[in-house]
């Protein structure tokens, strides 16, 4: 069952005997979701497991990879450090409302595509909602190559040296007009 | 991995918070998660019950009170970073939190709980023993202040009582003739530094050293001060070979022994550069002041 552990609980753990359930009331990708849950289930795992949105990948469960980003009220945040009933009133963004219903393709979507962003996309969900959450957020984002790394700089990537990753967020930014009127 | 079985509470007020923890044997409060989260992911901690702060309306907000700065329990690091007014109250905090994690984890993350967690390499408790900030806990026989020099124990050990509550942080507004300075090094951007420092250097009007207050993350069992090196600054007029000199006198602030991230010895190396450095950039700051 999701959220629940194959090993044995150590003794401090085994005083609790039962598995409280939640009432969780939350908006996901704008539908309205109600479901009983456990409090120690993650959100990381609620989406997956409990709703299917399997784009939301998991990779180390301590907040290191951030292949796990999702948008929290409007803010990028890990979803494997939260609790599912920490989401209890929240309206939650995944990858999967990133691109139109027609399948179009959101500008960063698009850009890490033509700069090859992305090579096996374990990380990308992740890079992705990082910089939507960072690219909304910020008035002006500071787009100097420190400033794309710093943005980039929660996620990891195993696969492509970043350097496409760098050229995509830059990319992006241009097609959404955020790299100032001058520059091309 | 995942967490293990507790109860969840979210109390919406503090005297309901507090009532809740004298309820259970062991129990956990929950502000930002980034540091909670992954010690029961990691199975390293298994309260009995996790008290989500998250509905108690009342910590919620940073604002700047006289010349005290103001963060209540449940505001996030990323909120009291973009906060102009707090920027110009006091522009370190800013500096330092730049150098707290990742923009996503300070998302989350709160300067109270990174505070009340007291982790010896975290940025935020070192800023907080330099500027000589002060936490309100309250706990079931009431409110108490803890001025920073009499918060940190050990590494994750606080003199917090396991019953009490951070309501909020204050932090002094920046004084008067006064340069900062955070820097550090880590391995890789957003990790616990190795060593990191912070410098607060006031000037007399003549531009002497009316005081130097420095500390350091990620040398000792706790943040510290380096007593030793402010008063290689004090009184001086903060010729290079005095900076220098004060570089040297840090190192023997350092006391965590040889680990798994580095020895000893690189770490005195780190503490005196930044030293140095930091000291260099807060006079110019101060001097820009005057
Ligand atoms: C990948 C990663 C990298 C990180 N890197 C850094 C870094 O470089 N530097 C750094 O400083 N931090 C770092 N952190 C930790 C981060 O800053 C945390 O946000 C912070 O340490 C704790 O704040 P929190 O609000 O998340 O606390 P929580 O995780 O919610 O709580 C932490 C602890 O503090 C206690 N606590 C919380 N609030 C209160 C309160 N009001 N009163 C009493 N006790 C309280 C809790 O009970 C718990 O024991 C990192 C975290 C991650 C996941
Ligand atoms: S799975 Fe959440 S950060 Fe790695
Ligand atoms: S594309 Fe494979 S991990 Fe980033």
């Amino acid at each position: 069952m999701t959220g629940r552990s194959a090993e044995a609980p150590s003794a401090e753990a085994s005083e609790r005997s039962s598995d409280p359930r939640l009432l969780l009331r939350l908006t996901v990708n704008g539908a309205e979701i109600e479901r009983e849950v456990s409090p120690r289930l993650l959100l990381s795992d609620f989406l997956r497991h409990e709703l299917g949105l399997t784009g939301t990948h998991v990779g180390c469960e301590q907040g290191v990879c951030g292949c796990c980003t999702v948008m929290i009220d409007g803010r990028a945040a890990r979803s494997c450090l939260a609790l599912a009933v920490q989401a209890d009133g929240a309206t939650i963004r995944t990858i999967e409302d990133v691109a139109s219903a027609d399948g179009t393709l959101h500008p960063i979507q698009q850009a890490f595509q033509e700069c090859h962003g992305l090579q096996c996309g374990f990380c990308t969900p992740g890079f992705i909602m990082g910089v939507l959450s960072h690219f909304e957020e910020a008035r002006m984002p500071d787009l100097s190559e420190d400033g794309i790394r710093e943005m980039l700089s929660g996620n990891l990537c195993r696969c492509t040296g970043y350097q496409h990753i760098v050229a995509a967020v830059r990319r992006a930014a241009r097609l959404m007009n955020l790299d100032g009127p001058e520059k091309g | 991995m995942k967490p293990p079985l507790f109860d969840y509470l979210a109390p919406v007020s503090v005297e309901e918070a507090i009532a809740a923890r004298a309820r259970y044997q062991s129990s956990a409060l929950l502000a930002g998660g980034q540091s909670l989260i992954p010690a029961l992911n990691f199975r390293i901690s298994h309260p009995e019950a996790v008290i989500d702060l998250k509905g108690i309306e009342s910590l919620r907000g940073v604002e700047l009170q006289g010349s005290e700065i103001v963060i209540g329990a449940m505001a996030r690091h990323r909120e009291v970073e973009l906060d102009e007014a707090i920027f110009k109250a006091n522009p370190l905090i800013r500096e330092t939190l730049g150098h707290v994690a990742h923009i996503v984890i300070r998302n989350r993350g709160t300067v109270v709980g990174s505070l009340a967690h007291g982790d010896a390499a975290a940025e935020m408790p070192a800023l907080f023993l330099a500027t000589g900030g002060s936490v309100t806990a309250r706990g079931p026989g009431g409110s108490r202040e803890i001025a920073a020099g009499e918060l940190y124990r050990f590494h994750l050990t606080t003199s917090l009582e396991p019953d009490e509550l951070v309501t909020e942080a204050r932090i002094p507004a920046l004084p008067a003739r006064t340069g900062w300075s955070f820097q550090e090094f880590a391995r890789r951007r957003g990790d616990y530094a190795l060593a990191g420092v912070c410098a607060l250097i006031t000037l007399e009007a003549s531009g002497a050293c009316q005081g130097a207050r420095l500390s350091a993350c990620g040398i000792a069992s706790t943040p510290v001060r380096l007593v030793k090196a402010e008063e290689v600054l004090t009184g001086t007029s903060l010729e290079t070979e005095t900076v220098n000199e004060a570089g040297r006198a840090a190192c023997a602030h350092v006391t965590a022994p040889d680990d798994n991230q580095t020895t000893s010895a690189f770490r005195k190396q780190l503490v005196q550069t930044l030293v140095t450095r930091t000291i260099t950039r807060a006079l110019a700051r101060a001097r820009a002041r005057l």
